[in-house]
């Protein structure tokens, strides 16, 4: 009943559904289909998706097939790009590893901060609100270049890090310098904006009904248990949505390494993005960059239907 | 100890343990803001301290006049023009069409709806070279344009943002002013549009922020420093080959966050929920 009628004009449609609603008192919720103000209100999305995402995202997928350094013509090489960088770039594989081991410690790192923090303001009840806006402040400046800025001079060879450490008579150490320690220091920077996560959560503790908490308590619950089998079962979908997001941060992340190690020492914090950044616009091998950008687009995919297909195993729903 | 004793104490030990915790948190702010303040050639002797021997203003003052002769009011110049169109462009067309997903049956519109969700996924990274590609095709390199241009056609994450704002709105509002002789258009201007603002706030306070701090987008495509926005700015100012003045790098980097921390502390509410209800329901 309720798709016969889109293509009608306004007036005979008019009269269909009063027709409908004549025959039919009782059912009164019916929808009334107005295509033309519909389209006319998406409209910018529509002209903004088909132009500035729908063709690029294409118009990527023709490049990552050819050899295009931004003057001339694209010409056709066929897998070659792909073959590339799978085979025959060891910077490739660099940066895939770099960029796995950023994310695959960041996020666990910055989700688990947030949880905690969370848990804990969510018991304490004097001031914690200045507590939860002072913590988030990290997050709310952290992705600007000052704050990498900062970030480098912080952990430079004598910076507030090393001087700390020199006042408690500790060793010191060239945290950027050295390949094995530069990479910890942008996922102490990332792990450092748990702000955004520890609001989500906080609001997801905050929907929890304390009866639950109260009749498991009756059954003689422990506060443990009460954690593993409410707590943590009922924040599910909040844990579920943040590593969706924060994951796919995580292999976005550019300005870190950009300004503080650029990369370096030995390619230790080649960030996938930056290292596509140099192949586009340092190298011009917009080519091969795309494709490094489909292949990152294909691993996010995966990584993203594997956390969605694995969440019906763990995350809990309410039936409602 | 009786039990209103080991509550008070525990009670303490958990402040405690939060206010250390917050301070360890904030001690590289405090640090920048610290050291923005000190002697230059003093900012790594003692580079632990946190509040400077003698409080010296001068750094603001030099590095204030920027690089190349340009200073940084042409800077912040830039970033405010940028900041304030992308965003009154972004909210309007943002609120627009998720008025059109809200509140207005039509053919496709699940359909168009899983293509938003989609987009708010994608990762602007992931299309800059082709973007870049066609932005040259239009000639638009070197100029504001593939800045400010994209956000008039919606932001994934504040249509759903104030979609998900204007669902409470009950439908009777609606119908009542559809009654009152108000069409789908007049709706929208009248009754949805005043009752969204909360949410429209919140949204322009995100596109405040991600503007602001928006250095991708710049890197790509400006390359005349007199339209460098703040952050690319801040950028060259403190190449670690080119600085001198560390206490005017560290005065302008503190500068340059204090924008989006004065925002914070305003509109903080608005912040808060718009990241609670949207992290939830997403």
């Amino acid at each position: 009943m309720r798709s016969q009628s889109p293509f009608l004009s306004q007036k005979k449609r008019g009269g269909m559904m009063a027709n409908h609603v004549l025959t039919q008192p009782k059912r009164r919720k019916y929808r009334q289909y107005d295509n033309k103000m519909g389209y006319l209100f998406l409209s910018p999305f529509i002209i903004g998706t088909v132009m500035l995402t729908l063709f690029p995202i294409l118009y990527s997928f023709y490049l990552s097939f050819t050899e295009f350094n931004m003057v001339g013509t694209p010409s056709w090489i066929g897998m070659e790009n792909y073959q590339e960088a799978f085979t025959n770039d060891p910077k490739f594989w660099d940066a895939m590893k770099v960029t796995f081991l950023y994310a695959g410690t960041g996020v666990p790192i910055r989700l688990v901060f947030a949880l905690l923090i969370a848990l804990v303001l969510n018991k304490v009840v004097e001031a914690a609100g200045i507590y939860r806006t002072l913590l988030y402040l990290p997050s709310i400046v952290g992705g600007s270049i000052g704050v990498a800025i900062m970030w480098r001079q912080l952990f430079g060879n004598d910076g507030a890090v090393n001087s700390i450490l020199a006042t408690f008579g500790l060793p010191t150490h060239a945290w950027l310098g050295d390949p094995n320690t530069a990479i910890w220091t942008l996922v102490v920077l990332y792990g450092w904006q748990f702000g955004s996560s520890m609001l989500i959560f906080l609001a997801g503790l905050r929907n929890i009904p304390t009866n639950y908490y109260e009749a498991s308590a009756v059954d003689g619950a422990s506060k443990l248990q009460q954690f593993f089998r409410i707590t943590i079962p009922m924040l599910t979908p909040v844990i579920l949505f943040n590593t969706v997001m924060q994951t796919i941060q995580g292999f976005m992340a550019f300005t870190p390494s950009f300004i503080i190690t650029q990369g370096g020492p030995v390619n230790s914090t080649l960030l996938y993005i930056l290292y596509m950044y140099r192949n586009a616009f340092e190298f011009f091998k917009m080519g091969y960059a795309s494709a490094l950008a489909w292949i990152m687009l294909v691993i996010i995919a995966i990584f993203t239907a594997l956390i969605f297909k694995s969440s019906e195993y763990w995350v809990h729903y309410e039936d409602n | 100890m009786t039990s209103k004793q080991k509550k008070l104490f525990k009670k303490l030990v958990q402040h405690v343990g939060l206010i250390l915790f917050t301070f360890i948190m904030l001690y590289p702010l405090l640090w920048m803001v610290g050291s923005s303040f000190k002697e230059s050639s003093a900012v790594f002797i003692d580079a632990h301290k946190l509040f400077p021997e003698e409080w010296h203003f001068s750094n603001y003052v030099e590095g204030w006049k920027g690089f190349a002769d340009i200073s940084f009011t042409t800077f912040y110049k830039n970033t405010f023009i940028i900041v304030t169109i992308a965003t009154i462009g972004s909210i309007l067309s943002s609120t627009v069409i998720a008025y059109g997903f809200a509140r207005i049956q039509f053919r496709f519109k699940k359909t168009w709806f899983a293509i938003m969700m989609m987009t708010m996924m994608l990762p602007f990274e992931m299309i800059m070279i082709p973007q870049y590609v066609m932005f040259n095709w239009f000639g638009w390199v070197d100029t504001y344009l593939p800045l400010i241009v994209p956000t008039f056609f919606g932001i994934p994450f504040f249509i759903f943002l104030i979609l998900q704002f204007m669902r409470t709105i009950p439908k009777e509002l609606d119908q009542a002013a559809r009654i009152d002789g108000c069409n789908t258009i007049t709706i929208f201007t009248r009754i949805i549009v005043p009752l969204v603002v909360p949410a429209m706030m919140t949204a322009a306070i995100f596109s405040f922020y991600w503007r602001w701090d928006d250095f991708m987008a710049p890197l790509l495509y400006l390359q005349t420093p007199t339209k460098y926005p703040v952050s690319l700015a801040l950028k060259l100012f403190s190449d670690p080959e080119a600085v001198t003045n560390w206490g005017a790098m560290f005065a302008m980097t503190t500068l340059s966050l204090l924008p989006i921390m004065i925002i914070f502390f305003i509109f903080q509410r608005y912040i808060v929920e718009g990241i609670s209800t949207s992290g939830l329901k997403g």
